[in-house]
């Protein structure tokens, strides 16, 4: 085993910052490229006539994941020091679905807002404030909500595990299922297609 | 840079910067990004995120007005301990990144413009409105999930963690469920 490169001591703290820099550099330009700048293109997702948030977010997904499972597999990647969210299901979902309202109603998510600001959009300047008072104002009220955040506790958790499935498989099942996801989002662009030409031709 | 426009259409932008290129195809958008974040985990032993930048800057805030407060404040005191500055954290460094990354490939594509993206049906004053709320509901929803949907949905996803999965399904789920009654800011 190699990698993890820094987990494993090949360099420091204080290189790991710049590391993080740099790598921080590629994830601001990926998004830039896909379009996530802006806020019309992300929020197309949810009135389906561009999917391209689906199909950049599980590409990369699928991406990663062959690539960690390779990497492990050859002896490369000690997967078990990648570090792993522990699930708190709860908060988690309820997490979940206010964040998908706000990806709505605010027309962004956190590092998606700093591409959009980097980019010169004021709202993408505005929700980036916003988030920081929300922050803010988690934090105040923390002492209230702390309950949530700790409940359903199940510790760091794989689906392979939960599932019962082996690795490999769900890997597998995972690429089948985002397959057939771009081949159902790209039929879905085409008929929600017809009815937004006019609209943008008009305005 | 261009001058302020009210009605920015991804579509349309060859209206207010006639040098700005079309988006990359979102596949190779996608691998890029997801050899990124497979650098990350080779590289560091953890993924890409957005919030946790965010909740490191409240933290060192909070800490400089109210510096006992801050501590005893059970959420925020986990991004103050260690004897390092709290803006010396990895995620503050990779979103600083992830700015200079976003302004260079908006240059490099001619799409950096002063502009509020937004439908033809609302104004701007309730756009900047709507996006304040929303970021507000998000970063709430961020820190109960611990995480966003880079912290969570991207790289959890990539690496199958149970609660990753369960929430990226509600994200969808939640936004899906109230596109409808915010419509008329889109379109």
């Amino acid at each position: 085993m190699s990698a993890p490169f820094y987990k494993l001591g090949a360099f420091g703290d204080e290189a790991n910052l710049i590391v993080a820099f740099f790598i921080g550099i590629g994830f601001g330009f990926f998004l830039e490229r896909a379009g996530f700048g802006s806020a019309k293109k992300l929020v197309s997702q949810f009135y389906l006539n561009d999917l391209a948030v689906f199909k950049v977010m599980f590409t990369a997904i699928v991406t990663a994941m062959l690539g960690v499972t390779y990497l492990s597999w050859v002896g490369f990647l000690d997967l078990s020091l990648v570090y792993l969210v522990p699930t708190y299901w709860i908060p988690q979902v309820v997490g979940g679905l206010v964040l998908g309202v706000g990806f709505v109603v605010g027309g962004y998510c956190p590092g998606t807002s700093v591409a959009a600001t980097a980019t010169g959009r004021l709202d993408g300047l505005v929700f980036v404030l916003g988030f920081a008072a929300g922050t803010l104002g988690f934090a105040l009220a923390f002492p209230l909500v702390a309950g949530l955040y700790t409940a359903g506790d199940l510790g760091t958790k794989t689906l392979p595990q939960v599932l019962g499935i082996p690795y490999g498989a769900l890997v597998f099942g995972v690429v089948l299922m985002a397959v057939g996801g771009f081949v159902g989002a790209t039929w879905l662009e085409k008929k929600m297609a017809p009815k937004a030409a006019p609209a943008t031709a008009t305005e | 840079m261009a001058s302020v426009t009210h009605d920015v259409v991804p579509e349309a932008a060859a209206e207010r910067a006639p040098a700005a290129q079309p988006y990359t195809n979102p596949y190779l958008a996608g691998i890029g990004l997801g050899l990124v974040l497979l650098a990350a985990f080779v590289l560091v032993g953890r993924g890409l995120g957005a919030s946790g930048a965010f909740n490191s800057s409240i933290a060192w805030l909070v800490s400089l007005v109210a510096p006992g407060y801050a501590r005893s404040n059970a959420f925020l005191a986990g991004y103050l301990e260690g004897g390092t500055h709290p803006l010396k954290a990895w995620l503050v460094f990779e979103v600083a990144g992830a700015f200079v990354g976003a302004l260079l490939s908006g240059l490099l594509a001619g799409r950096v413009a002063l502009a509020v993206e937004k439908g033809p049906r609302v104004s701007v004053a309730a756009r900047l409105v709507l996006a304040f709320v929303g970021g507000s509901l998000m970063a709430v929803g961020a820190a109960l999930a611990r995480g966003c949907t880079s912290g969570q949905a991207l790289t959890g996803g990539s690496l199958l963690n149970l609660g990753s999965w369960v929430f990226m399904m509600c994200v969808f789920g939640g936004a899906y469920a109230v596109a409808f009654f915010v419509r008329r800011q889109w379109r």
